[in-house]
C-alpha cells in the first residue's frame, strides 16, 4: 500500500476513526492508495517485453541445428517444412528484395525490421495450438533456424540474449516511423 | 400454476414467462457474419450487420470481433492488472481496485485498421456489413490510464506504454506516452454491464480514435518503457507498404469514414417517393462537423443533418430526406471532420497510396463508397 493511504488511515483513527469525509481535492498528483505493491517475482513472472536492443532477452542458446529438429517436429505441419508457407499460414523465409515489385512477398526474411521481434513472438504465441511452453533454449534455436534458412545468419551462429540482438535484418532501414512521441 | 382448462383467460398468465436477462424478439435476425478463415474456428473476425441497426450506438452482441487466437474465458476474481517498469511504485490491481478508482464513460467507436481494405483492392463489399462491418460503437466505462499511471507515479525517463492482453497469443501494441496520458480508458464497462467475452473481459484498453489492433483487449500488463517493444504486430503487421517498397510504422490513427447504411447493399426500396438517407460517418481525430450526400452520382451534393449530440471519436448518424423518382442513380456520402480534412474518392487513396499490400492487407482504407439504386429499387455495390 502507498504510504499516503496509511497515514490518513492513521489520522482517521485518532479523530475517533467514525467520521465520515469526503475525499478532500488532494493535489492531482497524490495517489489514491489503491492497488498492491507488484514484487520484483510478480514482475519476473509476467513480464514477456522484449526491445530492439536486446532489454529484456532471457538468458539461453540455441543454434540452427538445433532449430531444425524442434522446426520439424512442432512448426512445419502449419510453415512448411522450408518456412515457406501453407494455406493461410504465413511463410516466414524468402522474398528477400521483393519490396519494390508490384506484388511483394513479405516474410520475416524480407520484412520484418528486427531479429528480436521473431524471439518475442515466438515465445508468447507460438507454437499456435498450446503456445507459451518452449523454453529460452529452444526460441533461440527455433529463432537461429529461420535466419539461417532467409541466409541471414551463418548455420554455425550460436544465437544467445548477446548475439540476437547484433543481428541486423536486411530490411532494417524499410521503415518511415509516424509515431508522435513526448 | 397454469389456469385451469376452459377457464376464461386469466390475465396474469397472458404472454411468454418473464426472463431476468432480456433477448430479443425472435424475428429478429441480424446478426454477425463470419469471415472465411482457415485458421481455426474460434478466431479471425466478425463482422456487424451495419445495414441493419440505428442510431449510434452497437448492440454489445453485435460489436465486430477481430482476434488473432481466440476468445479467452476469464474469471475476474483471479484476474490481476500488472503496471510496472518506469515508475516510482510497480502496481497490481484487482478488478475490485480498478472499480474504486474515479470512473467515466465516453462513447467511441473501435475500428480495425483493415476495415474496407477490400474496396481498395478494387472487391467491393456487396453489402454493407462485407464493406465496413469492421466498425463499432460503445459507451466504454472504465478508469483513466492517466488515473491509474499517476497512482504508479510515472519517472521522468517514460517514453511509451506497452499493453499486451491475456490471450493465447500475448498480444501486445506499445503506446506513446503522449496518447496514453490524454483519453485512453482501461474499460471494464460496454453498454452499461461488462464488456462482453469477444470485446475484452474483464478489462480492455479504448484508445480513442486510434486503429483497433492497439485497443488492447483481455488487458493483463502495462510496462511504461522508453522505447516501443516492436512486437510483430507494431514492427511487421500493422504497417503500410508504399509505392517504392517502403513501409510506415505507427500509423495509429484512423481517418474520417463515411457510409449510407440505408438503403444500401442488399436492400429494396419498396417503391418511389419519399425514403430517408441514412448512413454513419466517424474520424478518429475527433468530431465529424459535415456530411455531405450526392443522391445523383456526384453531380450534385447537399448537407445532411448530423445526429445530436456529435461525439469525439465516436459514431456519427446523418439523415437525408430524399425523393426517389425511379431513375437509376448512384447514392454516397462524404464526410469531413474537425480538422478540416474531408474524406476522399478511392482514385485519390490510390494514387497516393498505391496497391501493394502489407502484411496483413491493406489498411487505414477510407474513401467514398457508392450504392447504385437500379430501376427495380434494388441496392447494388459498384
Amino acid at each position: 500500500m502507498a504510504v499516503s493511504h496509511t497515514f490518513r488511515t492513521l489520522v482517521f483513527t485518532m479523530l475517533g476513526g467514525t467520521v465520515s469525509v469526503l475525499w478532500a481535492a488532494a493535489p492531482a498528483n497524490q495517489p489514491l492508495g489503491i492497488g498492491h505493491s507488484a514484487s520484483g517475482h510478480d514482475i519476473a513472472a509476467k513480464d514477456l517485453t522484449v526491445h530492439p536492443d536486446g532489454t529484456g532477452l532471457p538468458p539461453g542458446r540455441g543454434s540452427a541445428q538445433e532449430g531444425a529438429v524442434l522446426f520439424a517436429a512442432q512448426c512445419s505441419a502449419c510453415h512448411g517444412d522450408h518456412g515457406e508457407g501453407r494455406a493461410d499460414f504465413p511463410a516466414l523465409v524468402g522474398g528477400r528484395g521483393s519490396l519494390a515489385e508490384d506484388k511483394p512477398v513479405l516474410t520475416v526474411g524480407s520484412y520484418w525490421p528486427y531479429a528480436t521481434t521473431l524471439f518475442d513472438y515466438i515465445r508468447r504465441a507460438m507454437p499456435y495450438q498450446g503456445s507459451g511452453d518452449l523454453s529460452a533454449n529452444e526460441i533461440y534455436a527455433l529463432t537461429a533456424w529461420i535466419l539461417a534458412e532467409n541466409r541471414i545468419v551463418k548455420p554455425s551462429l550460436v544465437l544467445t540474449e548477446q548475439t540476437l540482438p547484433k543481428v541486423r535484418m536486411p530490411n532494417r532501414d524499410g521503415f518511415e516511423s509516424a509515431a508522435m512521441t513526448k | 400454476m397454469l389456469a385451469p382448462e376452459g377457464a376464461r383467460a386469466d390475465p396474469r398468465f397472458q404472454g411468454d414467462p418473464r426472463r431476468v436477462y432480456g433477448e430479443r424478439s425472435t424475428f429478429e435476425k441480424s446478426a454477425r457474419s463470419f469471415g472465411a478463415s482457415n485458421i481455426a474456428l474460434t478466431t479471425g473476425s466478425s463482422r456487424t450487420p451495419l445495414q441493419d441497426l440505428y442510431g449510434i450506438i452497437t448492440p454489445s452482441s453485435l460489436h465486430f470481433e477481430r482476434h488473432h487466437s481466440g476468445v479467452p474465458g476469464i474469471d475476474p476474481a483471479q484476474h490481476e492488472l500488472l503496471l510496472h517498469g518506469l515508475v516510482e511504485r510497480p502496481l497490481k490491481f484487482s478488478m475490485e481496485e480498478l472499480r474504486r478508482f474515479p470512473s467515466l464513460s465516453r462513447v467511441h467507436f473501435i475500428e480495425c485498421a483493415g476495415n474496407a481494405g477490400r474496396e481498395h483492392r478494387g472487391n467491393p463489399g456487396p453489402t454493407v456489413q462485407l464493406s465496413h462491418g469492421l466498425v463499432s460503437c460503445s459507451e466504454w466505462s472504465g478508469v483513466l490510464l492517466s488515473t491509474l499511471l499517476r497512482e504508479a507515479g510515472l519517472r521522468d525517463s517514460a517514453r511509451w506504454i506497452v499493453a499486451e492482453g491475456a490471450d493465447a497469443s500475448r498480444h501486445s501494441r506499445s503506446i506513446p506516452i503522449g496518447k496514453a496520458l490524454d483519453d485512453v480508458i482501461v474499460a471494464y464497462g460496454q453498454n452499461g454491464e461488462a464488456v462482453r467475452p469477444e470485446q475484452g473481459y474483464p478489462l480492455r484498453l479504448v484508445v480513442p480514435g486510434w486503429e483497433g489492433n492497439v485497443n488492447v483487449k483481455w488487458l493483463h500488463r502495462l510496462h511504461v518503457t522508453d522505447q516501443p517493444a516492436m512486437s510483430r504486430d507494431e514492427a511487421a503487421s500493422y504497417t503500410d507498404l508504399m509505392p517504392n517498397g517502403k513501409a510506415r510504422q505507427f500509423t495509429f490513427e484512423m481517418e474520417t469514414n463515411s457510409v449510407i447504411t440505408r438503403p444500401s447493399g442488399g436492400h429494396q426500396l419498396q417503391g418511389r417517393g419519399f425514403h430517408e438517407v441514412s448512413g454513419l460517418a466517424w474520424t478518429g481525430r475527433g468530431k465529424i462537423v459535415r456530411v455531405e450526400v450526392s443522391v445523383d452520382g456526384g453531380g450534385s451534393w447537399s448537407d445532411a443533418e448530423l445526429q445530436e449530440p456529435v461525439f469525439s471519436k465516436a459514431l456519427t448518424r446523418f439523415r437525408l430526406p430524399w425523393r426517389w423518382m425511379g431513375e437509376e442513380t448512384l447514392l454516397q456520402s462524404r464526410s469531413t471532420d474537425e480538422t478540416g480534412y474531408v474524406q476522399p474518392t478511392r482514385d485519390v487513396l490510390i494514387a497516393a497510396r498505391g496497391m501493394k499490400e502489407g502484411p496483413d492487407g491493406i489498411n487505414h482504407y477510407h474513401g467514398i463508397k457508392p450504392w447504385k439504386v437500379n430501376r427495380d429499387g434494388s441496392i447494388t455495390h459498384v
